[in-house]
């Protein structure tokens, strides 16, 4: 039987046939550079440009990055190193760094003070950034700013806890009279914050600055790419409640109060930032009473916080009106008051929607704080168009220190986006 | 200083508050420290060098005005001013005496009010070309590209010289001293004009130095000196008399270094009222009697201050010239301590 | 039973100003103007005291001393003769200009870049985005300066050209690329109808003006032609006629000839000269900006939901039609707001023009004028009007063409 099987019947097949491999041009590498650099002739065409832009820019720098030099003590030792060739000068940072960094005049032996505030700065912002880091954090957030503070300017600890205080009185004040109404509790607060400040100001006495346990640096030490941070966090953090006041004063049906908030926002946001520095380099220091006199980076925190309300208050302007109606009629039919509508059903959601932008917003400060290089205070780019190219030592470094503070700024703010993206995917509660 | 620890605990930064209407020297004396404004950096005037310290020749009259009032030539807090911001920070005071190569003019004295207490040093706007151009007159420099550090009354001279010379020009006008001089470098520009003391000081630090010609022309008077703000006299006159003193110094040979057995008594009465042996100089300027000794025992008599700074054995390189004693034929001239 | 009564006719007592909805908000404002009030008086006060203890006062008059300082680039007659308000306006043109130019060609990148971006070359898209996040990382100021410098360290300097071994030549004799500037040669009309140069180009405009109408007649005709017969009829060629024809008769019978640019002294001499410090701020800015336009385009175009290009090709229209037609409306609309705000912040951006030394409004008024006569307060204020007119300007023609392109709802 078996035989005859096999002699009527040729073949049959007892099992699947193996799959025979792709052909070579739909496999691996091959298959990914068709589909992906080669689909067609336009796109080889582009494929190739890039490759072109990518092989020039590479040639040009490479050589300059790798043969860089690391260890000299000026330009000319460099040169000598180099002996004509293409190479970079690096030793100007690692000579420099601190004065990129710091700036000239904070004190050496004290840099460990920036160091640790920037530190505890990542400490205090994680839980503002990461929802699901323990709410408790928070306490330690609220602490910081006054912490920061005396690390940074040294001088009497007094001066930062009498601030302290002062916003606690405060917060007590409105958390015992708040409840019954939002006015009395919110001016009872801003008297007693006032009343603190000012008692414990005259407590504190003349000098106490002189022998305190961290030396006093004035802020017109400060410098560097530190400069450049203390701005961005201040103004930032300042801004924003300035801007919810602002974007919530613009939707107001109070026409006066309404009038005042779209004349600053306009204003402000009419004016370049460099305009509003110019303000507060010549033009302030006539609006101060005659007898005292405000320091820049005082000044100039006012203009950038000012700058930076007006458009964090469109942006959340833009959450606002996002929210739809339903949400305010909602709150008006529990009763809620405007204070309890705003606080407890409007601005959570409306805060939501905004911080994309408002991270947005925080990152385009930050670059804009490189402008106070324009009215001669030594940030990073201050630092490096001043002192350092002007030193007999340095005089002709450029690409190493611009490029150098370019990718300082690239690191933080590249950063800060990608954070945002992250914020935007995780927010996200629409199903899309 | 109540409203002080308010507002500088609310807003987290230091607010110093001066009170600027009782007069500047009582101000300085109660704050213990004096505020001067200077440039943001030039080699060799004022320029913080690599341990962040200030020096250079501005440098050294703020520090001698602060040993004359305060004892200590280090109770200085330098403020860096540009072109821009230097009148606003005197006229606010926030600085008590501007010493930033600041050329004394009319309009700045008169229109501007503050008052220019003495010239510290004399200069005169200059051009620097590079050899290879073979220009030797600014009048050949019809059609040049010209490099300007704004700010300046530099602006202002070249227009009028290139107008009354009739040649043309095209200006480039340029923020600080060091993108001056990388366009000067790369060749944006031909010429590279500012205060000739400036040119010298630029040209100190380049590669090759002597590639590079400052023409014979000088187009322009600029007498450099320390301003104060108009109206507060006793200032101007401890600031005026600081420098007279430093001057003076050089002219009766008093030096940092033999200040100690002059101080003791001369027999050179001037000598012996200037430091304070005879006489009550100091107490009439409302000072201590030793108060010339300390400015000059702690940066040196104008001579050393200049060789030490841009002399000609510094990097910057300057001859005397104008500014040497008017007994070897310059026109430092300090009037009598009498 | 409970009867409806009406409410309490209370008599006004102070705490309804606190309590009651009816007059809290008036109490509200009457406490916000008086404090604003207050802060303008405190501030006036303070402004009118330190001037006086200064002995200064608040006055124009300077405008119209003469300036004494020259300005490279001018878009009007200038010289150091003239008065400092002539000296804001050069800058202000300057400013504009840049604003203008820069506006232009960062459209045009940010376009490229955005649809490039989600372009399925791989390379190209990867490369796109780097160019974004770079260039969206970095301060602008910080970008003007670099590119700037790249400009004056990487293009050879006149001398370059000069004597017999020259490092550097000019392209095809007639484009001069230097580190002061870009030198290209200069149309004239040897005989013009007119004698002054600008009103014969007005006659050049004037003549394209005419073109454009009879190009649209034209393109109404055919439209009228093909819905009478039904057949089109072709337009191509008297379309072009009407374009090309006037102009090359007004180019000959004026003359056209072409100027270039010679190296003279110290200088290329003739031609157009386009400023260095203008093309390094025009460029910085286009680049920078155009990243942060990409990315809206991007947008805009992901924005566009896939059933509609789906539904395009359905309805069989070629891959051109389907973004031209369907996508890019629809996209514009998501773009546009955006749009509006760089292009405001391109102009605002401009006031950086000093760190490369070109002569904007902050370079001339906010700049050297103000050094030069001291008055800081009236320089910024004007400054600042200047910039606040430019923006609310702006910012009001785009609303217009925003709302022109605006989803119409019912």
């Amino acid at each position: 039987m078996s035989d005859q099987k096999t002699n009527s019947i040729a073949f049959v097949a007892d099992g699947t046939i193996p799959p025979s491999p792709p052909p070579a041009g739909e496999t691996g590498p091959v298959k990914w550079l068709r589909e992906n650099l080669f689909s067609n002739a336009v796109n080889s065409a582009l494929t190739i440009a890039a490759l072109l832009v990518i092989y020039v820019i590479l040639s040009k720098t490479l050589p300059w990055l790798l043969n860089g030099v690391w260890t000299t003590n000026s330009l000319a030792e460099c040169r000598e190193v180099l002996q004509g060739k293409t190479g970079a000068c690096f030793s100007v940072l690692t000579e420099r760094w601190n004065q990129l960094l710091y700036g000239f005049k904070y004190p050496g032996d004290q840099y460990w003070r920036p160091n640790l505030a920037l530190v505890l700065l990542l400490v205090a912002i994680a839980p503002v950034l990461f929802f699901d880091l323990p709410r408790k954090l928070l306490a330690f957030t609220a602490i910081y700013p006054f912490l920061a503070f005396w690390l940074i300017w040294g001088g009497t600890i007094l001066a930062p806890i009498v601030a302290l205080l002062g916003f606690a009185a405060g917060a007590f004040v409105f958390q015992t009279y708040g409840k019954s109404s939002f006015a009395i509790g919110f001016f009872g607060a801003i008297v007693a914050a006032f009343a603190v400040w000012l008692i414990g100001g005259a407590l504190i006495p003349d000098g106490a600055s002189d022998n305190a346990m961290l030396q006093a640096v004035p802020s017109r030490d400060l410098g560097g790419f530190m400069l450049n941070l203390m701005l961005g966090v201040t103004c930032v953090s300042l801004s924003l409640p300035l801007g919810i006041a602002l974007a919530l004063g613009r939707q107001s049906d109070m026409p006066l109060i309404k009038w005042i908030c779209v004349v600053f926002i306009e204003f402000v946001r009419g004016v370049p930032l460099i305009t509003l520095l110019f303000v507060a380099s010549v033009m302030l220091a006539y609006f101060f009473p005659p007898e005292s006199t405000v320091d820049l980076f005082l000044r100039v925190v006012i203009m950038i916080t000012m700058f930076s309300a007006a458009y964090i208050a469109e942006v959340i302007r833009g959450g606002l009106a996002a929210l739809p109606k339903g949400q305010y009629e909602a709150a008006d039919s529990l009763g809620l008051d405007y204070p309890q509508a705003m606080r407890l059903i409007i601005l959570p959601q409306a805060l939501k929607i905004s911080i994309p932008g408002i991270v947005n917003v925080a990152v385009g400060l930050f670059k804009d704080t490189t402008l106070v290089s324009v009215i001669s205070m030594f940030d990073l780019v201050g630092m490096i168009r001043g002192p350092i190219l002007a030193s007999t030592e340095w005089n002709g470094v450029y690409w190493e220190l611009l490029g150098f503070a370019a990718l300082l700024f690239f690191v933080v703010c590249y950063g800060i986006s990608q954070y945002s993206q992250w914020l935007e995917r995780r927010l996200a509660t629409d199903h899309r | 200083m109540k409203k002080t620890m308010i507002l500088g605990a609310m807003a987290f930064a230091g607010l110093a508050a001066g009170a600027a209407s009782a007069g500047t020297l009582d101000d300085v004396k109660a704050r213990g420290k004096l505020n001067c404004g200077v440039t943001t950096g030039l080699v060799g005037f004022a320029a913080p060098n690599a341990n962040g310290e200030w020096e250079g020749f501005d440098v050294a009259v703020c520090r001698a005005v602060a040993a004359a009032v305060l004892g200590d030539s280090t109770a200085v807090e330098f403020v860096p001013t540009t072109g821009k911001t230097r009148f606003t920070a005197l006229a606010s005071g926030e600085i008590d005496m501007l010493a930033r190569n600041t050329t004394w003019t009319f309009s700045r004295d008169v229109d501007l009010k503050f008052e220019f207490v003495g010239i510290n040093y004399y200069d005169g706007q200059g051009f620097m070309v590079p050899k290879e151009l073979g220009v030797s007159s600014a009048k050949e420099l019809d059609g040049a590209t010209v490099c300007i550090q704004t700010g300046t009354t530099t602006e202002l001279n070249l227009a009028d010289f290139f107008r009354s010379n009739n040649i043309s020009y095209e200006p480039v006008p340029v923020e600080t001293n060091a993108e001056a001089q990388q366009q000067y470098l790369a060749g944006a520009c031909d010429v590279y004009t500012t205060d000739a003391s400036g040119l010298a000081s630029t040209r100190a630090t380049f590669d090759d130095p002597a590639s590079h010609a400052i023409l014979p022309e000088i187009i322009s008077k600029e007498p450099l000196g320390p301003l104060v703000r108009h109206g507060d006299h006793e200032w101007g006159d401890v600031v005026r008399w600081t420098l007279n003193a430093m001057i003076a110094a050089e002219e009766l040979g008093v030096t940092s270094a033999n200040i100690g057995e002059m101080a003791a008594g001369t027999d050179n009465p001037e000598i012996n009222r200037l430091l304070g042996a005879e006489g009550t100089l100091g107490e009439m300027l409302g000072l201590s009697a030793d108060w010339a000794k300390n400015a000059i025992a702690s940066q040196g008599n104008y001579g050393e201050v200049f060789a030490k700074n841009i002399g000609e054995d510094s990097p910057v390189g300057l001859a005397r010239g104008l500014n040497a004693q008017w007994t070897e034929g310059g026109l430092l001239y300090s009037p009598p301590f009498r | 039973m409970s009867t409806l009564t009406d409410p309490p006719n209370e008599s006004f007592r102070l705490s309804m100003l606190i309590n009651d909805t009816r007059y809290r908000s008036l109490t509200f404002q009457v406490i916000a103007a008086v404090i604003l009030a207050l802060c303008i008086w405190y501030l006036g006060n303070n402004l009118i005291q330190n001037l006086r203890a200064a002995g200064l006062n608040i006055s124009y008059n300077f405008l119209s001393d003469s300036s004494g300082y020259d300005i490279n680039q001018r878009l009007v007659e200038y010289d150091s003769q003239s008065s400092h308000a002539k000296a804001a306006l050069v800058g202000l043109l300057n400013t504009l200009l840049v604003a203008f130019l820069a506006c232009i060609t960062a459209t045009v990148f940010g376009v490229v870049a955005g649809v490039l971006r989600l372009s399925n070359n791989w390379l190209v898209s990867k490369l796109m985005a780097f160019y974004v996040e770079i260039f969206r990382n970095i301060p602008v100021l910080i970008w003007i300066i670099i590119i700037f410098t790249i400009m004056t360290a990487v293009l050879p300097g006149p001398r370059a050209f000069r004597g017999d071994n020259a490092t550097s030549s000019m392209l095809f004799d007639a484009f001069a690329f230097t580190n002061r500037g870009i030198y290209t040669p200069m149309p004239w009309f040897e005989h013009g109808l007119f004698a002054s140069a600008s009103m014969n180009w007005l006659l050049v405009i004037a003549g394209f003006v005419g073109s454009w109408f009879a190009a649209r007649r034209i393109n109404i005709w055919a439209n009228q032609k093909q819905e009478a017969t039904g057949i089109r009829p072709k337009t191509t060629a008297l379309i072009l006629a009407a374009w090309l024809v006037p102009f090359l008769v007004l180019m000959l019978v004026m003359g056209l000839s072409w100027e270039y640019p010679e190296l003279k002294g110290f200088n290329f001499k003739g031609g157009i000269k386009i400023g260095g410090p203008l093309i390094a701020l025009w460029f910085a800015l286009s680049i920078y900006t155009g990243a942060f336009i990409a990315e809206n385009v991007r947008a805009g175009i992901q924005a566009v939901s896939k059933g509609q290009t789906e539904a395009a090709s359905a309805l069989g229209l070629r891959p051109g039609k389907v973004m031209n037609l369907v996508v890019l409306p629809q996209a514009l609309r998501v773009i546009i707001p955006p749009l509006i705000s760089n292009f405001l912040n391109i102009t605002k951006n401009s006031s950086l023009a000093i760190a490369v030394g070109y002569a904007d409004i902050t370079a001339t008024l906010g700049g050297i004028t103000l050094n030069q006569t001291g008055r800081a307060i009236e320089c910024v204020l004007l400054l600042m009007l200047f910039y606040l007119t430019a923006s609310l300007t702006i910012s009001m023609v785009m609303n217009v063409y925003n709302a022109s392109v605006k989803l119409k709802e019912r």
